[in-house]
């Protein structure tokens, strides 16, 4: 694999890949009804010891 | 028999250390061996005085494992102290260059014993302990793999010991923060893996269905630095039995992928591993949820996606191709972003208990790193901008932006984790003294405040004289003259440095009585409520 093929490929596929996959990480951490479960998850290292 | 397989595994592995101290191709790495050989056959020696043949005593598995967690508290107090020594003497090697001892404690070999024992000892034995303990908290599970923590936590101090000694002999790779040479790097490898499975194997024997977020950047950081690690270790010794090895790479692709490891260096184990100290000690200290749980995901991705870019950022006006210097650059500056967010996350979770900086100096000491977190990864972007490159490049400054990193965010952060966990290890009902985490809170932000500041002022000063021309075009000043002008700024150095150690040997004390079970008879810090007294 030569050095402008691998170029090419992270400039196109490789950045649209990522950047779906972190809008997705950012959509679904933020989705409509996230709120409640992501309160009870702050409360984990508050349970107990 | 207890510690059977161990006596004899280590006596085998002492046995290859003293063979290879005899069959060394060079003096270095015969002596290096000769350490390794005193270092391993005295463990087994201790071993050994400590075996007995009764049966081995059950052991409660539904309890969590801290044995290990115990001795790392203790490993990261002993090498915060060790390491930030060094960086006193090697400040003082700089004003005073007669303190340079001949051949193994000149500057040279000092350097990256101070770097690697701060960032790799202290540091690295602060994200042990405390990625341990948190892990098993928030997964509510025992630590996976029986006596796999006792092995990651001695193959980790036995690294540092080769890594150590190895600058003092002159065994260096030259690469900075990674410095140790091939064979070290392997054992490196060996541990830090039985980490990875750990860690990993606390996780998916979790009691807990949710993985709590500190685990998350704890992950991050173990499976990135093994990935950095081993990338840019990839080199080939000269002979096996000697210390030289000669890197996979060369020229500008050798030194992108240098900065590649350092920046990621930076990015996961002195930032991803200590938000997940933050992630965890913040909360429980103040005893109130994080300000946003969501944001504090938002916060990792971003993370995550953003810092491997940033490493370019080091190779600004270099052969490194120029997008690739405005790539590192451009992320770099979206950087800010994500660590705002993380400190805002941070320091708003006290919102509500703002209260609690008057009157608990281990929430102070908490605030004051999230604080330094912002700031030095406000000022880090800014330097990253070529412009600004050009003039902050190889001055002090750098060492003063490093510094507000290390000793404000990476330092604090990893006291509080100690003052809060060291009690709870030891089932002590407080810590010895309370007044003394004030002392030592003082102490190492007015340290910092005056590392920092005389290094902004010594470096722009430092740039400034190198790249002043005079109206023929000639330089104004020779190199010796621009290191004369820093020499009362080396000083100044030397003392805000030698504050923040004595904040650390304060620190040693507290903990040491506070293990010993001692309590400090004194007055209750001012703001604090007095203690009820019946009514007459």
């Amino acid at each position: 694999m030569s050095y402008n093929l691998m170029r090419e490929f992270a400039d196109s596929w490789g950045l649209l890949a990522m950047a779906l996959f972190f809008v997705g990480c950012i959509a679904f951490a933020l989705r409509p009804g996230g709120k409640t479960q992501a309160d009870q998850a702050a409360q984990i290292p508050l349970k107990d010891d | 028999m207890k510690f059977g397989t161990e006596i004899v595994v280590l006596s085998l592995f002492a046995f290859a250390a003293l063979v290879a101290a005899g069959f060394g191709v060079e003096g270095p790495f015969r002596q290096h061996m000769g350490v390794l050989f005193f270092a391993v056959a005295g463990f087994t020696a201790i071993l050994l005085r400590n075996t007995d043949f009764k049966p081995a005593a059950p052991i409660d598995t539904s309890a969590y494992m801290d044995g290990p967690i115990r001795y790392g508290a203790i490993a990261t107090v002993f090498w915060g102290v060790v390491g930030m020594l060094v960086g006193v003497i090697i400040a003082l090697q700089l004003a005073y260059p007669h303190l340079n001892i001949q051949p193994w404690f000149n500057f040279g070999r000092l350097r990256p014993l101070h770097t690697s024992g701060v960032v790799f000892a202290f540091g690295g034995n602060a994200l042990l302990c405390t990625s341990l303990y948190v892990v098993q908290r928030t997964c509510r599970a025992r630590l996976f793999g029986g006596k796999l923590a006792w092995f990651v936590f001695w193959g980790y101090q036995l690294f540092i010991v080769m890594a150590a000694t190895g600058y003092l002999l002159g065994i260096t790779e030259a690469r900075e923060y990674a410095e140790p040479e091939w064979y070290v790097d392997l054992w490196l490898t060996i541990v830090w893996v039985a980490y990875l499975i750990l860690f990993l194997g606390t996780i998916l024997k979790r009691k807990e269905p949710h993985i709590y977020v500190a685990n998350w950047f704890y992950l991050s950081f173990i499976v990135t630095i093994a990935m950095l690690h081993v990338v840019n270790n990839l080199s080939m010794p000269a002979s096996f039995l000697g210390s030289k090895s000669y890197s996979a790479f060369s020229g500008v692709q050798d030194a992108l992928t240098q900065w590649w490891y350092g920046h990621n260096a930076v990015g996961f184990f002195l930032t991803a591993g200590f938000l997940g100290m933050m992630y965890y000690f913040v909360p429980k200290q103040a005893n109130r949820p994080v300000y946003s749980y969501r944001l504090s995901i938002v916060h990792f991705w971003a993370i995550i996606f953003l810092y491997i870019w940033a490493g370019p950022h080091h190779l600004h006006y270099t052969a490194l191709p120029d997008w690739a210097q405005t790539l590192g650059m451009a992320f770099s500056i979206m950087l800010w972003m994500p660590s705002w967010g993380g400190m805002i996350n941070g320091l708003m979770t006290l919102s509500g208990a703002w209260d609690k900086l008057r009157t608990d100096p281990i929430i102070r000491m908490m605030v004051m790193a999230v604080a330094f977190y912002g700031m030095s990864t406000f000022e880090g972007p800014i330097m990253s901008i070529k412009t600004v490159n050009s003039l902050s490049h190889y001055t002090d400054w750098t060492i003063g932006h490093v510094h507000s990193g290390a000793l404000g965010w990476v330092g604090m952060i990893s006291f509080g984790a100690i003052y809060y966990m060291v009690p709870k290890l030891w089932n002590r009902e407080r810590l010895y003294s309370l007044r003394l985490v004030t002392w030592h809170f003082w102490l190492a932000t007015l340290g910092i405040v005056v590392y920092a500041a005389v290094m902004w002022v010594s470096g722009i000063m430092q740039g400034l004289m190198w790249r002043e021309y005079d109206e023929q075009g000639f330089l104004v000043y020779s190199f010796a003259e621009t290191v004369a002008a820093m020499h009362p700024f080396y000083v100044m150095r030397a003392i805000g440095g030698a504050m923040y150690l004595t904040g650390a040997l304060l620190m040693a004390w507290n903990v040491t009585m506070t293990i010993r079970g001692y309590q400090r008879k004194e007055q209750p810090l001012p703001g604090s409520e007095p203690a009820l007294r019946p009514a007459e």
